[in-house]
């Protein structure tokens, strides 16, 4: 029976794809490797089910195909069978779902010690803003916003004179130190995309959003937008590197504070 | 046996309604035009959803195209991909499958089923079809506006789709808007329509019981669509305010393209609620009928009652009712209250459940059957396998951290094509190959149907399988291009071209079917008034194509489930709704 045997062989085709597709996830940086192992696990209840399923469809079509003298059996109900499927179903949901609200409790709580940085996105291009010597991000608003400002920090907030400012440039971290990003649009909605990093998050204009991860190996990694946000949408790219420490502070070195970038404008 | 079965003793209950005097057409355009009989109203309803469905499918292509072989079209700007998408998506969704679903299959089968003579207010109804229409051609004269159609992506999300950096801001927008908003107000006509009809039109002994499954997932769907609907309507005249009258509903203090703009104070979070409290259910709404209809080619190709009746129907009803709660499973990463993720995980992980239920009677119901494999029955079989893949995959995105990584990839993109786009179109097609007859009285061409079966389903599936893999990878879905990524191999190129090669065949092979459609009205076998052999009423009809009416003098009466297949005892095997108990089983 044809049809009977492309059922299974779709299955077969699916199983064999599965692990043999050269296309998976990137090699993680990050400590979310809970996500994927959650993501492995639902792989494999899902794969189960669904070999179940069409196999079991399969051989249905193939056994009870319309042969001459054949009669349908008539059964309108099986409670029993129907409640055992249905609370072995509740289970398999089950068993996704707990190790999924687990890993999302750590996912929501930050750590303490993470440090705070922030990313600025505006129509097309990422910016950076990281705490000064004060250890205080300044207050913003879109309404500052103007070519000598670009992240619309607020002039006349003290805090914010000390931050350092990236703009059109990578954004580094130090390896191993948890981080909380705080995301913050000027215009319209976009998302911060990291794939090594497996945790993104909108930039909700009006909101000051977040996420924490820690960087778990050193290296440069792109990040993309992954919040439709009009034409330029796929040239939003920037970088990440992730250094050791005697790299970032060589780094932190040379970066610009919001008041040495807008001093030449004040005199 | 149980109580959905018949009984001798049975007493048949009363119509809630007495039978009704019809407005007769007195002129060809009252019949065909200005018709208010809902089997012309389905027609129309199903043509102008397929038309404009064409539209849709030929984006795709063009969509398709350019991911494949990016940069080498000079008509596939970035601003008229991101065009392509947004009406893409939008058609598909809104005036593709909900139209067809309820207000083509809706519409022919609500009455006929029920043994109704129309729907209870046909005027409205006929008001309904052509608000629709009005709303279609709104839709379609925003291509030929200044600025072409809105490029918002089809979830319109503000503030970008009201300013400059998205295509169509002008006046694509604008007419996106009112399109939408005169869908809903005609959706709501036919809506109510069809909800009162169930209710109160069923003929003497048509108990909510007995009521085939179809009926119960359109009239689950039509009420979700009542009040789900009114979310999107609200949310359009805001949006459309925020654009004309500069309120700022969703609009926070913005920057555009460098200068500062006079909105300050409003949410576009509230946006995506408002729209996903709408777009959650809509994918049901397309979801609940297409269950209904396959349970009903499912059991009669395979000449057995519907496995699980009764469980069948809570099933719809309770996923019906908890889609309402889950909305916010689109939101996880759009900067709400994180701690929302743990309820909105657990609702969704639960519909699985009534979900998964019946996926299991639908099989259970091919176990020790008759099986006919005709080419309603392999359109309902290549559904199964579909839906269970594609059903299998919301459990990953539904798990919320799970969600994290893969949103808005091209997973998200293969995931919900397979649930809420190839698994109900496939219904569709089933279904029309199914009734094809009962509305033409002419069979639709075999050979035909079984070649677009074989394409659209493999076809399907080689687009959309190896496409999760992509967003495993971490391919973000609306790119016009890649570009350079060190993180894509340049296999995923390869995989590409391969997707579109496959998603161009699946697009030709539906030329076959409307060929089929139009070759079959004059030269199709004729069919004669119930040739699947089914229960149902409206196979029963004095004639077929049924008339305006349905039924002659009298309203046919009911006397047992729509599931009497292969009753042992029986005569036949299949026992027809309106025959009396007496002469049917034994049972
Ligand atoms: C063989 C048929 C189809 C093909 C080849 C196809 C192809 C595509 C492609 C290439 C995209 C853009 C993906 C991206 O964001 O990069 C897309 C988006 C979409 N499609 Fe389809 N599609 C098909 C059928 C359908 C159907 C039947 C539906 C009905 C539910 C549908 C609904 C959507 C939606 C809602 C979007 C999202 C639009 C957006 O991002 O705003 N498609 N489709
Ligand atoms: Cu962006
Ligand atoms: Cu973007």
């Amino acid at each position: 029976m044809v049809i009977a045997l492309i059922f299974a062989l779709i299955v077969i085709f699916s199983i064999l794809f599965h692990f043999l597709s050269p296309w998976w996830f990137t090699p993680i940086a990050s400590n979310w490797r809970y996500i994927d192992d959650t993501i492995i696990i639902t792989f494999w209840i899902t794969g189960v089910v669904f070999t179940a399923v069409v196999l079991f469809m399969s051989y249905c079509v193939y056994r009870f195909r319309h042969q001459e003298g054949r009669q349908a059996a008539y059964e309108p109900e099986n409670r029993k069978l129907e409640w055992w499927l249905a609370i072995v179903t509740a289970f398999g949901v089950a068993a996704m779902l707990t190790p999924g609200l687990f890993v999302w409790s750590q996912f929501v709580t930050v750590p303490r010690e993470a440090t705070e940085f922030e990313v600025v996105g505006q129509q097309w291009q990422w910016s950076f803003r990281l705490p000064g010597k004060e250890g205080q991000l300044g207050t913003s608003d879109a309404r500052f916003v103007s070519p000598d400002n670009p992240l619309g920090l607020n002039p006349d907030d003290p805090s914010g004179q000390d931050n350092i400012v990236i703009i059109g440039d990578d954004l580094h971290l130090p390896v191993g130190k948890p981080v909380k990003v705080l995301l913050r649009s000027i215009d319209v909605v976009h998302d911060f995309y990291v794939p090594e990093f497996r945790a993104k998050m909108d930039l909700m204009p009006g909101l000051v959003t977040h996420f924490w991860f820690t960087p778990t190996r050193t290296g440069t990694f792109e990040i993309l937008c992954a919040g439709f946000c009009g034409i330029g949408h796929p040239q939003m790219r920037g970088n990440v590197v992730v250094d050791n420490e005697a790299d970032y502070q060589a780094w932190l070195q040379k970066q610009q504070t919001f008041a040495q970038l807008s001093a030449p404008k004040k005199q | 046996m149980t109580d959905v079965t018949v009984r001798a003793d049975d007493a048949i209950p009363a119509a809630e309604v007495e039978d009704v005097e019809l407005y007769h057409p007195k002129s060809w355009v009252t019949k065909y035009v200005y018709c208010q009989d809902a089997k012309v109203i389905a027609i129309q309803y199903s043509l102008t959803a397929m038309a404009i469905g064409l539209v849709a499918l030929v984006l795709s292509w063009l969509m398709r195209l350019q991911l494949a072989f990016p940069g080498s079209f000079s008509f596939i700007a970035p601003t008229d991909y991101y065009q392509f998408i947004t009406m893409h998506g939008m058609i598909m969704v809104i005036y593709l499958l909900t139209a067809l679903f309820l207000g083509g299959f809706g519409n022919y089968l609500i009455p006929l089923m029920v043994g109704a003579r129309d729907m209870v207010f046909p005027y409205v109804n006929m008001l309904s079809y052509w608000i629709y229409l009005l709303a279609v051609l709104v839709l379609v004269a925003s291509f030929f506006a200044p600025g072409g159609p809105t490029g918002a992506g089809w979830t319109l999300y503000p503030p970008q789709a009201i300013l400059s950096g998205t295509p169509g801001r002008d006046w694509g927008i604008i007419l996106m808007l009112a399109s939408l908003i005169l869908f809903i107000i005609g959706f709501t006509m036919g809506g109510l329509n069809y909800v009162v009809t169930v209710l109160q039109a069923r003929t003497r002994g048509m108990t909510l019981m007995r009521m085939p499954l179809t009926v119960w997932g359109i009239f689950t769907a039509t009420v979700m669509a009542l009040l789900a609907f009114p979310a999107l309507f609200a949310a359009c005249v805001m949006m459309l305010f925020d654009r004309l009258l500069g309120t700022s509903f969703f609009m926070p203090s913005v920057v555009e393209l460098g200068s500062y703009l006079q909105y300050g104070g409003g949410s576009p979070i509230l946006w995506q609620h408002l729209f996903w409290f709408f777009g959650h259910p809509e994918v049901y709404i397309v979801a609940l009928p297409a269950f209904g209809i396959v349970s009903d080619l499912i059991s009669t190709h395979a000449r057995k009652n519907i496995f699980g009746y009764r469980m069948m129907v809570w099933a719809i009803v309770a996923i019906g009712a908890l889609s309402f709660v889950v909305w916010a499973h689109h939101m996880y990463v759009s900067g709400m209250d994180p701690n929302f993720g743990f309820f909105f995980a657990t609702t969704t992980l639960i519909i699985a459940v009534p979900t998964a239920i019946k996926v299991y009677n639908w099989v259970l119901t091919l176990w020790r059957g008759d099986i006919h494999l005709t080419v309603p029955m392999l359109f309902a079989l290549g559904f199964i396998v579909t839906f269970v893949n594609g059903g299998l995959t919301g459990l990953f995105l539904g798990n919320v951290v799970v969600d994290v990584p893969l949103s808005a990839t091209m997973f998200v993109v293969a995931h919900f094509h397979m649930v809420m786009g190839v698994a109900p179109l496939l219904v569709i097609f089933g279904g029309i190959y199914h009734w094809y007859p009962k509305i033409t009285g002419r069979m639709l061409n075999d050979r035909l149907g079984k070649f677009h079966f074989w394409i659209t389903f493999l076809g399907a599936y080689a687009i959309f399988f190896p496409m999760h893999y992509l967003g495993l990878l971490g391919v973000p879905r609306r790119y016009y291009e890649l570009g350079e990524m060190a993180f894509i191999p340049p296999s995923a190129a390869t995989l590409n071209i391969f997707i579109t090669a496959a998603a161009l065949t699946v697009g030709a092979a539906q030329l076959v079917f409307f060929f089929n459609l139009a070759w079959s009205l004059f030269r199709g076998k004729l069919a004669g008034s119930n040739p699947w052999h089914a229960t149902t009423l409206e196979w029963q009809t004095p004639q077929t194509p049924p008339a305006h009416g349905n039924w002659g003098k009298e309203l046919p009466i009911v006397y047992r489930w729509a599931y009497d297949y292969s009753v042992p005892g029986a005569a036949q095997d299949f026992v027809p709704q309106n025959q009396p108990a007496a002469t049917g089983a034994a049972a």
